[in-house]
């Protein structure tokens, strides 16, 4: 299975990955040799086969509407990375 | 401008916060504002490990909205995936649901140009809601209080045709959904948004247009104007021989107009695939059963019961539908008396514009059903005028006391003796002598002063039908 | 070398303190892990107060749990209250969970010890522990090869006898790959068994958290802690745990061993292949009746496992984005960049590639033919294994095609590396159980691992398989020296 580099890059993207000239070149061979091994898998086709996205067979997991008290902030902003006046800061976002 | 030459096709998504008291997955409370960051946890966080619990209410709730919307409900529903990344959504996908949404092919009926039209709903399905950004100078601030509240996604077929049909197709969805008592529909709380998919095309043909989307729409106004504007851009637009870009746009109110978000933005490739984490949803038939059980009589159905069965008018029965709580207690109060009119007229002259005033919230009437199904009642019966009634509601509506003890008490029970009135009616006559020759001369509102000193002698408690007849008849002797 | 259970005795009888018993694994500790490396992270004085704790409890008489003060590590991608939790990747170097996994609660209320945090591939995905970005764990046996992977740093531990159990996570073959490279026990409980809540995610429909221990008894008791259902786990089984340690020593005779020919094929070492077949002799000697069986979808499994894990993965890694907790690249002109420069510099080559394929998976145009053909190939592998286990009791293979491989031998081919879990991916595919325990030596003297394949839920034949051929084959037992 070829994968172009605009492939490459627009997979990248879309997984928020920014690789370098040499890595794409290095990311195409890998996912090539990747993907021809994960092809053996379209040299069938599976008519009436379900997809199974769930190996036990449980429905209907459901809680109870109850609140629990939710976690102190100072607690929860602890692993934050940049944090001010109890938010998380990212860089100013244009909407 | 050409604009009666093009049909303008309308498609709504409405975002309703489903009214639980835990959020979607976790059991942080779903209440709206609090400090940033302080209804949050490791799962709403998205921190890494932890995993959702879907709350069953949720899925009840839903399923209650598409019941009340004449949706088909699939049995078999899952939740999937929405990948994609922005700071508003922790764990950079948001579970929604995909192919099987919980219900579907169900529909609205509104009524537009005096004609009844019917609304399609393609779907109702559940998902979590995002954050919120908070925007400064210096950057932006990230509030996931709102993270994980439970939403319903309701999406409408492209059957509405002109930017007036959005306001009254929204109005009846958030009545229905009032009613069935799963969201609180406020938007200026965010609990109900709106986006509004538009496109045109010259009347006649069937194809659709290019489409645009206009997001996150707050309120119904907005809906309106941004609806009514991004048509004629779009018809001026094609008319100059441009084509309509399907873009997201959003509407600036201060500046009247659409303005496209594009700029870098890109279609998303939100690569959905079933949620991992978390299980079928199966509903049974006794469960659709028992949810539909709990759905209340429908703001139309009761209005159809007001007009055929009470005779009401369309103004008052939709009025009195408004709110399920005036509805309820108006049915209540119905038990009192046999004159559904003249209660509905209390309640909507008197209570509406009290409540107004009080600036109590629709529905908090003071009053017991009862006591004011008794009131209509003492009103229906003569046995007070309807000027009476409005100081007795008012004494009612401090002390919430049974009329007729009010009435007895203060003497207020109307004066319908032929014989009182009558002489009275004499002694007002031989007082006012001027108005009298007035009246005599042809000006029959004159009358009306005659009446007024009837009513102030006998302190608003004389029979107004009978004082009227009366002087009539005494000043008629006169001529 | 003493069992848990022995340990356990002497701890309850006062024989040996807690404090006694820890420092023996410390002292162990510091002689070896220089060499092993299995560790990457260890508060020698936390332990030591855990320990005296425990002692001071049993001085005043309380009645304390079995397992009290038997240590047990734990691979660190399973979160630990205030204890960092790094998954072995520059993402998470700094992360303190707030918040403990299930299963470390569980081990907590019945005294355990919690000792240490382990190395692994990072965020799982790797089958040789050399994609930690910490460091390199070797594999006791010889230093010179690796312990395998991800839990490479659970079964080294194990094996160097630097802690009596570990825990490890295993999703495409993570604690039995390692544990048979390190000649110890380690179990894949059924998909469900065990709750994955505070396990951090690589492949949500596949991960499970697992024991691995020196003797089988030992994972038995461990899986008796960790197992059953959690209520904050949605895909938790709702199905009773019974005592894993009850059926162990019921007789094998009559019961019936499947052997899946496509397991013992062209791919698999020659050693392996004698020591595995070697193994079946002995189960026969036993009384059970050993019958070579088909399992057509053998092939299909790794590309299916690929496409399912790498899928689920590209989405549960696109939460570290340097804004909630993690790692946040210095210098960021906007949030894109910020997003990519902080996923570039944290994220290792095998994760990055895991999920690149995962996204090209899942994407528009591309999800039939990847994403739901691998799921469909999942329906058919589970209904073959069902169909099998109607008439067998369990299925033995070989673990791995090979041995323990050198350090550095196959981290440039990232296909080749996918290949030693041909043997355990169709397993995690399933959902079902499994068990690899050690069967021999190859020449160069490392560790040839079997595995026992069992029906959903039925850990406690495979234990029972497991401990019948441990206690009565005749197998070679070696002591392992280091350094």
């Amino acid at each position: 299975m070829k994968i172009t580099k605009d492939q490459v890059e627009h997979v990248a993207h879309l997984a928020r990955l920014s690789l370098t000239e040499e890595e794409k070149v290095q990311m195409t061979k890998d996912m090539e040799m990747i993907l021809e091994f994960a092809d053996q898998i379209n040299e069938y086709t599976f008519e009436d086969v379900n997809a199974t996205a769930h190996v036990i067979p449980i429905n209907n997991v459901f809680r109870d509407d109850e609140v629990s008290p939710s976690m102190d902030r100072d607690v929860l902003l602890k692993n934050a990375p940049s944090k001010e006046n109890g938010c998380y800061t990212v860089p100013k976002v244009v909407e | 401008m050409a604009y009666k030459d093009y049909e303008i096709v309308i498609g709504l998504e409405v975002h309703s916060e489903l009214k639980t008291k835990s959020k979607i997955y976790c059991s942080c409370t779903t209440e709206f504002g609090g400090d940033p960051n302080t209804h949050c946890c490791p799962i709403c966080t998205g921190m890494p490990g932890t995993l959702p619990v879907l709350n069953g209410m949720v899925v009840e709730y839903a399923i209650k909205a598409g019941l009340a919307t004449n949706c088909k409900i699939h049995q078999f529903s899952k939740q999937d995936r929405k990948n994609y990344f922005y700071p508003d959504l922790p764990k950079a996908y948001q579970t929604s649901q995909y192919d099987l949404p919980l219900c579907y092919e169900g529909y609205v009926d509104i009524e537009t140009n005096g004609e009844e039209k019917r609304i399609g709903l393609t779907r109702i399905h559940i998902e979590e809601d995002a954050g919120k950004l908070i925007h400064e100078a210096n950057g932006t601030f990230v509030d996931y209080n709102r993270c994980g509240v439970p939403l319903i996604e309701i999406v409408t077929e492209p059957d509405l045709r002109s930017p007036e049909e959005i306001r009254v197709f929204l109005s009846k969805l958030r009545s229905i959904l009032l009613y069935a008592d799963v969201s609180d529909c406020r938007m200026n709380e965010g609990s109900f948004r709106c986006d509004v998919n538009l496109s045109v095309r010259k009347k006649g043909t069937t194809t659709l247009g290019t489409r645009t989307e206009m997001k996150n729409i707050n309120s119904f106004n907005f809906a309106v104007k941004a609806a009514e504007y991004e048509a004629k851009r779009q018809i001026k637009l094609i008319e100059s021989g441009g084509s309509v870009v399907q873009e997201t746009r959003r509407w600036d109110e201060a500046k009247g107009v659409t303005i496209s978000m594009r700029s870098k933005e890109e279609a998303h490739d939100y690569r959905y695939f079933p949620a991992p984490d978390l299980m079928p949803i199966v509903t049974s038939d006794e469960e659709i059963e028992r949810i539909g059980q709990t759905i209340p009589e429908l703001p139309d159905v009761r209005m159809k019961r007001y007009m055929e069965k009470d005779g009401l008018s369309l103004y008052d029965s939709e009025l009195l539908v408004a709110s399920m709580k005036i509805s309820d207690y108006f049915d209540q109060a119905c038990k009192q008396t046999k004159n559904k009119k003249v209660l509905a007229n209390i309640i909507i002259s008197e209570a509406f514009s009290r409540m107004n005033e009080d600036e109590k919230e629709l529905g908090e009437i003071p009053i017991s059903a009862e006591n004011l199904g008794k009131l209509a009642h003492l009103v229906d019966t003569n046995v007070i005028s309807s000027s009476i009634a409005k100081k007795v509601f008012a004494t009612m509506w401090e002390d919430d006391d049974d009329p007729e003890t009010i009435v007895d008490k203060e003497g207020l029970k109307q004066i319908s003796d032929d014989g009182a009135l009558r002489q009275m009616a004499e002694e007002v006559i031989a007082k006012n002598d001027k108005v009298v020759q007035d009246y005599l001369s042809g000006k029959e509102a004159a009358i009306q002063a005659l009446m007024g000193q009837m009513m102030a002698k006998t302190k608003g408690k004389a029979n107004p039908k009978m004082v009227i007849d009366l002087l009539k008849e005494i000043l008629n002797t006169k001529k | 070398m003493k069992t848990v259970l022995e340990m356990a005795n002497q701890l309850k009888n006062k024989e040996v303190s807690s404090l006694e018993l820890v420092e023996s694994y410390i002292n162990r500790i510091h002689d070896v892990e220089q060499h092993v490396n299995a560790f990457l992270h260890m508060d020698e004085e936390a332990i030591k107060a855990q320990a005296k704790a425990i002692d001071q409890r049993r001085t005043r008489g309380e009645d304390l749990s079995a397992l009290a003060g038997i240590p047990i590590s734990i691979k660190d991608n399973i979160c630990t209250k205030d204890i960092r939790t790094t998954c072995a990747s520059k993402m998470l170097e700094n992360f303190v969970p707030p918040y403990n996994a299930t299963v470390i609660n569980k081990i907590q209320a019945k005294d355990m010890i919690l000792f240490g945090k382990l190395n692994m591939d990072e965020f799982a995905m790797g089958s040789s522990t050399e994609n930690s970005a910490f460091k390199i764990t070797r594999n006791p046996w010889n230093l010179d090869h690796v312990p395998g992977g991800s839990s490479g740093g659970s079964a080294a531990a194990v094996a160097a006898m630097m802690t009596p159990l570990a825990l490890g996570s295993d999703t495409g073959g993570s604690i039995r790959q390692p544990a048979s490279y390190c000649g110890v026990v380690g179990l894949k409980p059924t998909y469900g068994r065990v709750s994955r809540f505070g396990l951090v995610a690589f492949a949500s429909s596949l991960d499970q958290i697992g024991p691995l221990g020196q003797n089988v008894e030992d994972v038995a008791l461990a899986m008796n802690v960790i197992g059953g259902h959690d209520t904050m786990d949605s895909t938790s089984a709702p199905v009773e745990a019974p005592d894993y340690t009850g059926k162990l020593k019921e007789s094998l005779k009559g019961k019936r061993i499947g052997l899946p020919l496509e397991f013992f094929g062209d791919g698999i070492n020659a050693e392996v292949k004698e020591a595995v077949l070697a193994a079946a002799k002995e189960y026969e000697k036993l009384g059970a009746i050993v019958e070579e069986v088909r399992f057509d979808l053998s092939n299909l499994s790794l590309p299916a496992y690929y496409l399912i894990s790498s899928a689920e993965a590209s989405s549960n890694l696109a939460r570290y984005d340097g804004i909630k907790y993690g790692y946040r690249t210095p210098e960021f002109e906007n949030l894109l960049d910020l997003y990519q420069k902080t996923r570039d510099e944290a994220f290792g080559k095998e994760v990055k590639r895991r999920i690149m394929l995962g996204t090209y998976a899942l994407s528009s145009g591309y999800y039939d033919a990847y994403y739901k053909k691998a799921q469909q190939v999942r329906t058919l592998i589970k209904q073959e294994f069902d169909q099998l286990f109607e008439k067998y009791d369990v299925l033995l293979t070989p673990t791995g095609p090979t041995t323990a491989f050198k350090v550095g031998a196959k981290t440039d081919n990232p296909v080749e590396m996918y290949l030693t879990d041909i043997c355990t991916v169709p397993i995690n595919i399933a959902g079902v159980p499994a068990i690899s325990i050690n069967c021999g030596y190859d020449q160069n003297g490392l560790p040839i691992g079997l595995q026992l394949i069992g029906k959903a839920f039925d850990e406690q034949t495979i234990l029972n398989f497991a401990y019948q051929y441990e206690q009565h084959a005749n197998v070679d037992k070696r002591t392992v020296t280091i350094g």
